[in-house]
């Protein structure tokens, strides 16, 4: 069902909702609820999104970028429950995880005090032997989402930090292309809570702390050892001071290219293998042929021509919207012009 | 290296043809999208339990997002006759496929058309045992560079059989099997694509009893470096009808089929292993069959573990017939070549290319890796460009002959897809 209705300000009314507080999260791993609010993740009003007990904010130090969508993202485990670290690959999550992702976009990006409007949250579920993902659609009254495992398309609007109106047609994905990006090897997989992603602090509600350790010190991550020298850290793409261009670059493809463009991924037919590990600079791109591009390579020759932004056809695949050319595939509608100025920054800085 | 510089020459073919709405006359006047059938047709692919079908009623349906089904097991995609359930793309928002399918082992899609998608029509993706049957796709839009890539596009699969499917007006490959092993492609019509058959990087392919006409190039047999299934091998190519592979290319520059000389019927390039026999080959006006290296690409390789040449194809008792009024197309340096040497297309045209060392004193290639060609009826020009000698362009018109009689060898090890088809 579309929305049609224009969002409201954010009301701090609870009339409307009689959300339990004394409810424990609850979560059924081998069904989904069709209720957002059947699992009590959040307390008080539901699209405040106040965490429940044991629900863990965090953050990611590059994210994916989403239509400039915002992010809420929580962790909930199974009381006793714990990740186990892995150095290089998503933490090892126990059954029972749920992963929560919070899709939304502020009334006003310069004043946030206007509220914002939730679109969708997705779960990731740790079932017995594997994740799966569920898409729920929130409700024009913003009270609720509901499952809807066909994804639907919802026109959104809201303004940007520079004052300008946006208006997007923002398609939440159906069940079968959340595995599109959350694909190792064919089994769905968390992209974001690696190491080198969540290795940076977090300001949360008892102080600013160190992710992992937070996660450490709550008992959802084992073994993981901060003086260790061993543990990676992405550069922050907009962050001049996390890294150079290059590691910024990277880092950003890494996140926003790397879930399907690796070895073991969904865009392993290509040979464009753009997580940071790869070191053939071939694999980066390098004055690389497409092999199925068609009409996505724009008339160019290569995928990165050094100091040629302009001529290589990763950058114009970030530039551009129409579906055939795009990329991602999924999960934009309008041009990260951000992201593509640093990648051509990138490129151009290249010899 | 100078011998690309000649293939430069060779390989900068030819000019993008801005091209119209020239063709397929089925418009999408009679569709109209309803967000309930988007919804009920991906409810539909994504709920079919294992062992069931996805009944898809008749009717013209237009579809603004990807259908994809993910991992399921021995299911049917059904419509209910190829003229009567026809998907539409035109205009979609997201997903670049008509229909995605992925890691699936057993899939049968029978009796519908599906049309105009941004990218691929269909695309599958990791599944096995996958056949495709009865089928139609196109584009409405005519040949025009900016359609969709593929037709049918089973890639990293295992056990694909691909027949009775027609498919025109792709800007790349209309049956583009990549990276898969054990393929059949037969009773297929392919006309007005770029490539109408197109098999790469496979291992153990047949391809028989299709009708290839009007495309640029009719059936490519390819093997490309970097690519997740290296070294592409056996193929059998039999009891084909070519024809007129005559269409103006109008791929976007940038993917190899680009590069396709219009007025190709079959070119093997780079592959190992193929037997290409019974095949009527008629009315092209570059080369009926030609048999290159990937140095024809002039794209870098960097790829060390990748074999760029043809060894080991066996040409036999196939059927060429050439209008007198063919001439190559002088605004490609290829039809110049042509012009100066043959003046006129080529039946067969091998680029003589080969690995330094493996050739013997006499520049013969060893038993095994021998290039064959006999019992051809019809066949009146041939070339062999000798690359393995030819240093200049100039060269080339020194080095290259016309002798066939050092190709008159048979092969009898050539396999292709040795599996039982369904």
């Amino acid at each position: 069902m579309l929305l049609l209705i224009q969002c409201k300000t954010k009301t701090k009314t609870n009339s409307t909702t009689d959300t339990n507080t004394n409810s424990t999260v609850t979560v059924d791993v081998s069904q989904p609820f069709e209720k957002l609010s059947a699992y009590h993740l959040f307390k008080g009003t539901l699209n405040d999104l106040i965490p429940n007990d044991g629900v863990l904010p965090y953050d990611l130090i590059t994210p994916l970028f989403t239509d400039y969508a915002h992010k809420a993202r929580f962790v909930w485990m199974p009381k006793g429950e714990t990740a186990k670290y892995v150095k290089d690959e998503a933490l090892d999550f126990p059954v029972g995880t749920v992963l929560i992702k919070n899709f939304y976009y502020p009334i006003d990006e310069r004043d946030e005090s206007k509220g914002r409007r939730i679109i969708e949250t997705r779960l990731l579920i740790k079932q017995a032997d594997k994740w799966e993902a569920f898409p729920y659609i929130w409700n024009d009254e913003q009270t609720d989402a509901t499952l809807e495992i066909v994804g639907g398309t919802l026109p959104v609007s809201w303004i940007n930090k520079a004052g300008k109106k946006m208006d997007i047609a923002y398609v939440v994905p159906n069940k079968n292309e959340c595995k599109n990006c959350h694909n190792v090897k064919n089994v769905l997989t968390p992209i974001g809570p690696k190491v080198r992603n969540l290795n940076c602090d977090f300001a949360y509600t008892d102080g600013t702390m160190n992710q992992l350790e937070k996660w450490t010190s709550v008992g959802y991550l084992t073994g993981f050892v901060p003086a260790d020298n061993i543990h990676n850290k992405l550069a922050k793409w907009n962050d001049e001071t996390s890294g150079s261009l290059e590691e910024r670059a990277k880092s950003y493809l890494e996140i926003n290219c790397a879930h399907c463009h690796r070895p073991e991924g969904n865009a392993n037919t290509t040979g464009l293998f753009l997580q940071l590990s790869e070191k053939n600079k071939e694999a980066w791109g390098i004055m690389k042929s497409p092999v199925a591009a068609g009409s996505g390579s724009g008339d160019r020759l290569y995928d990165v021509v050094p100091s040629k932004p302009d001529e290589s056809i990763l950058v114009y695949r970030m530039e551009h919207n129409d579906p055939q050319i795009r990329m991602p595939e999924l999960g934009r509608s309008v041009v990260h012009q951000e992201g593509v100025d640093l990648v051509k920054a990138w490129i151009a800085s290249m010899k | 290296m100078k011998q690309l510089n000649i293939l430069i020459l060779i390989i900068t073919f030819f000019s993008i043809i801005s091209c119209k709405n020239q063709g397929n006359k089925s418009s999408n006047e009679n569709f109209s999208f309803d967000e309930k059938i988007q919804k009920e047709f991906q409810e539909k692919f994504i709920l079919v339990e294992d062992g069931g079908t996805v009944e898809l009623p008749a009717g013209n349906f237009l579809l603004d997002k990807t259908l994809s089904i993910e991992g399921k097991k021995n299911i049917t995609i059904k419509g209910a006759g190829k003229d009567k359930t026809i998907l539409s793309f035109l205009g979609q928002i997201a997903g670049a496929e008509g229909i995605n399918i992925t890691n699936c082992d057993g899939v049968t899609m029978e009796n519908l058309t599906v049309q105009d998608a941004k990218g691929d029509n269909i695309k599958l993706k990791g599944c096995k045992n996958v056949v495709l049957r009865n089928l139609n796709s196109t584009w409405t839009t005519g040949a025009d560079s900016t359609n969709g890539n593929y037709g049918y596009y089973p890639v990293e699969c295992t056990n694909v059989l691909v027949e009775k499917c027609e498919v025109s007006y792709c800007a790349d490959a209309g049956v583009y099997v990549g990276q898969s092993t054990n393929v059949i492609v037969r009773n297929c019509y392919a006309h007005h694509n770029v490539a109408g058959i197109e098999i790469e990087n496979c291992i153990n392919s047949d391809i028989y009893d299709n009708l290839a006409e009007d495309n640029s190039g009719g059936i490519l047999v390819f093997d490309l470096p970097k690519l997740f299934q290296p070294n592409g091998r056996n193929a059998k190519l039999f009891n084909n009808t070519v024809k007129n592979n005559n269409f103006p290319n109008f791929a976007k520059p940038g993917s190899i089929v680009g590069e396709v000389p219009a007025g190709s019927g079959i070119i093997i390039m780079a592959t190992d292993s193929v037997d290409v026999f019974g095949n009527t080959i008629t009315d092209h006006k570059t080369a009926g069959i030609s048999i290159v290296s990937y140095l024809m690409t002039e794209r870098p390789i960097n790829d060390s573990t990748y074999g760029p040449y043809c060894y080991a194809i066996d040409v036999h008792d196939n059927t060429f017939s050439r209008k007198a009024t063919l001439i190559p197309n002088i605004k490609t340096d290829f039809g110049k070549l042509l012009v100066a040497t043959l003046k006129s297309p080529a039946d067969i045209a091998y680029d003589g290319a080969s690995a330094k060392d493996v050739r013997d004193a006499n520049g013969m290639l060893p038993e095994g890796k021998r290039i064959c060609i006999r019992n051809n009826e019809g066949m009146k020009k041939f070339i062999n460009l000798n690359l393995w000698k030819a240093s200049s362009a100039k060269e080339i018109l020194k080095s290259y002959d016309t002798d066939v009689t050092p190709f008159d060898c048979a092969y009898t090890g050539i396999n292709g897809n040795n599996t039982p088809a369904k």
